[in-house]
């Protein structure tokens, strides 16, 4: 049963809501004991609010039936706050903390009707690649529990693997919602910077953060985009721009639409059965009547990393300053003069890799190293974005693959020094620094693991992102 | 460029943290790593081009210079032990 099958149960009270809600959240329970997908499971919340749609749904309350997601278990990555439940974003500074408010994309999602089930695990703040950088538990790949999940929402797409009638939201500053759906199998959309409120986000990097979808299915992805993407006015970098309705965007043909191929994307360094896996896939997009022909983008591939490291750490380690143990989050006893007391609370409640970044970024910004690096960085991100623009003249979307290996086993994670983990993101990390919407479709298995393939669009344009990924849903 | 153990201390103390010996140890060789790393940045000519500290175009965003609902002050003050008389208590200043 599709969840759009499944709304149209609710609403015709086929299925009755509570017992739904309350087996499912058993099967969460037991998921999680083998996975590690949760930080918390908001039990009380989900039950509450299941309760309510059970009441509305018998008092035939006028717009209930139009409820976009009614009944839809959503599970939410621990970097969005949710009212009353505990967001710790994977950090232990923050255990404990329970946000007074509800995040933007939390109020449309109960608007429309979506039951929050949870808050799923990540890497801290968002830094990382493989979910393993968690001051909690280490989401655990669906296909093969010796592997990671990709990151840093891990837990978000693990779960969209595992578990039916659910969609998640998860959160990306450099690749952080594709790259683990690659490596679960599922379809992650990343919106244009600015296309979904981050109003209640935990901040990683103000200029990067987005939140966007990832589901089992491309239709699942589709009706929590349009449930979340539009203006608010409390994001002042929310565009105030039209959105689509993603859901039509499915069933569109993609006759005559144009996708370059990133030459520089494949070849050395990417593993042979990921690139085999990518291609097929693009042949599936040209019997649909897509062309693709090679385009080369030099600087988003070679540049990438270094330009959104250091673009990244500097955002981060500003960001990252309010941490001090005071108003909220953890805190310790008053002692010492407050350089003491917050070098304190900040020395031994951040993990190494939020160290590591803070570190980078406060160098990168300081007098003397600035114009080297975070300046130099930024105007490499200019000529990005103008590369990017020119292929998009010509094409309607771009292909590569999102990651260059299946998913790794935890034991070759740990070897990896700080710059290899890093050079993962290298195919994820440019459409971030260029704010452009990307998606991750699943195109194929190798040695029982997934395979996904990147598309990357202009700015705005999800529309055409999820047009080509239902196509190849489709066509498999 | 020379990344040694006093400017790690002294970047980590800008930061508001002290590393202990076995941090320094272990992220003294990362960030020379990385550092030089991200200096392949320099092979770019970026003669004239603005930098962008944003990737898509923004305006600045004002709201209307009217009264709204804030948080009350019980519940700004509920997320913390450190309180005193409708204020938050903090570390010694002076």
């Amino acid at each position: 049963m599709s969840v759009k099958e499944f709304i149209e149960k609710i609403k015709n009270q086929e299925i009755d809501i509570v017992e739904h809600t309350y087996k499912l959240i058993e099967e969460c329970r037991e998921i999680n004991r083998e996975y590690n997908y949760f930080n918390t499971i908001s039990e009380e919340l989900a039950l509450n609010q299941a309760r309510e749609i059970k009441i509305q749904l018998k008092q035939k309350n006028g717009n209930i039936k139009n409820k976009k997601l009614l009944g839809v278990a959503v599970s939410v990555k621990d970097a969005i706050c949710v009212k009353d439940v505990e967001t710790t974003a994977g950090s232990k500074i923050l255990k404990g903390y329970k946000p007074l408010f509800d995040a933007f994309v939390i109020q449309r999602v109960k608007e429309e009707g979506g039951i929050i089930i949870g808050k799923t695990s990540q890497d801290e703040f968002g830094f990382g690649t493989f979910s393993v950088n968690s001051a909690y538990g280490i989401p655990k790949n669906p296909f093969d529990k010796e592997r990671s999940c990709g990151g840093s929402s891990g837990g978000a797409a693990g779960l969209s693997q595992k578990l039916g009638n659910h969609i998640a939201l998860g959160e990306s500053t450099g690749g952080s919602i594709t790259a683990p759906a690659s490596f679960c199998g599922v379809y992650g959309l990343c919106p244009t910077y600015g296309r979904v409120s981050r109003y209640g986000l935990v901040d990683f990097a103000n200029s990067l953060d987005k939140i966007g979808p990832i589901g089992k299915t491309m239709e699942d992805a589709a009706l929590l985009m349009n449930a979340i993407a539009g203006y608010d006015k409390n994001d002042s970098t929310s565009l105030n721009a039209k959105s689509e309705n993603y859901e039509k965007c499915l069933k569109k043909p993609i006759k005559g639409m144009k996708i370059g191929i990133i030459k520089e994307a494949f070849g050395s360094g990417v593993e042979r059965e990921v690139e085999k896996n990518v291609y097929n896939g693009i042949e599936e997009l040209e019997e649909e009547g897509a062309k693709a022909e090679e385009i080369s983008l030099e600087i988003p591939i070679k540049y990438g990393i270094a330009t959104y490291y250091m673009i990244a750490t500097s955002e981060a380690s500003t960001n990252l300053a309010k941490y001090c143990g005071m108003r909220y989050g953890k805190s310790e006893k008053l002692e010492g003069s407050f350089n003491e007391y917050f070098t304190k609370v900040r020395s031994g409640n951040f993990g190494d890799e939020a160290k590591r970044r803070v570190i980078l970024g406060t160098f990168a910004r300081m007098a003397g190293y600035r114009d080297a690096f975070y300046l130099k960085a930024a105007k490499v991100r200019t000529l990005m974005i103008n590369e990017y623009k020119k292929a998009f003249k010509k094409f309607d979307a771009l292909a590569s693959p999102t990651a260059s290996i299946l998913p790794p086993r935890f034991e070759d994670i740990e070897k990896l020094s700080p710059l290899q983990h890093y050079m993962i993101d290298v195919m994820t990390v440019s459409p971030n620094v260029a704010g452009l919407p990307h998606l991750n479709v699943p195109v194929g298995f190798e040695k029982n693991l997934p395979v996904g393939m990147l598309l990357i669009g202009d700015h705005l344009q999800e529309g055409k992102l999820i047009q080509l990924g239902s196509a190849i849903e489709r066509g498999e | 460029m020379e990344v040694d153990r006093k400017l790690l201390e002294h970047v980590a103390e800008v930061a508001r943290l002290k590393l202990n010996e076995e941090e320094i140890k272990k992220f003294l060789p990362q960030l020379k790593e990385l550092l030089e790393f991200f200096s392949q940045l320099k092979d770019i000519n970026t003669d004239n081009v603005k930098p962008s500290f944003h990737p898509v175009e923004l305006k600045n965003a004002m709201r209307e210079d009217k009264e709204g609902q804030c948080l009350f002050q019980d519940d700004a003050l509920s997320l913390t032990e450190h309180k005193k008389d409708g204020y938050f208590k903090g570390p010694r200043a002076v």
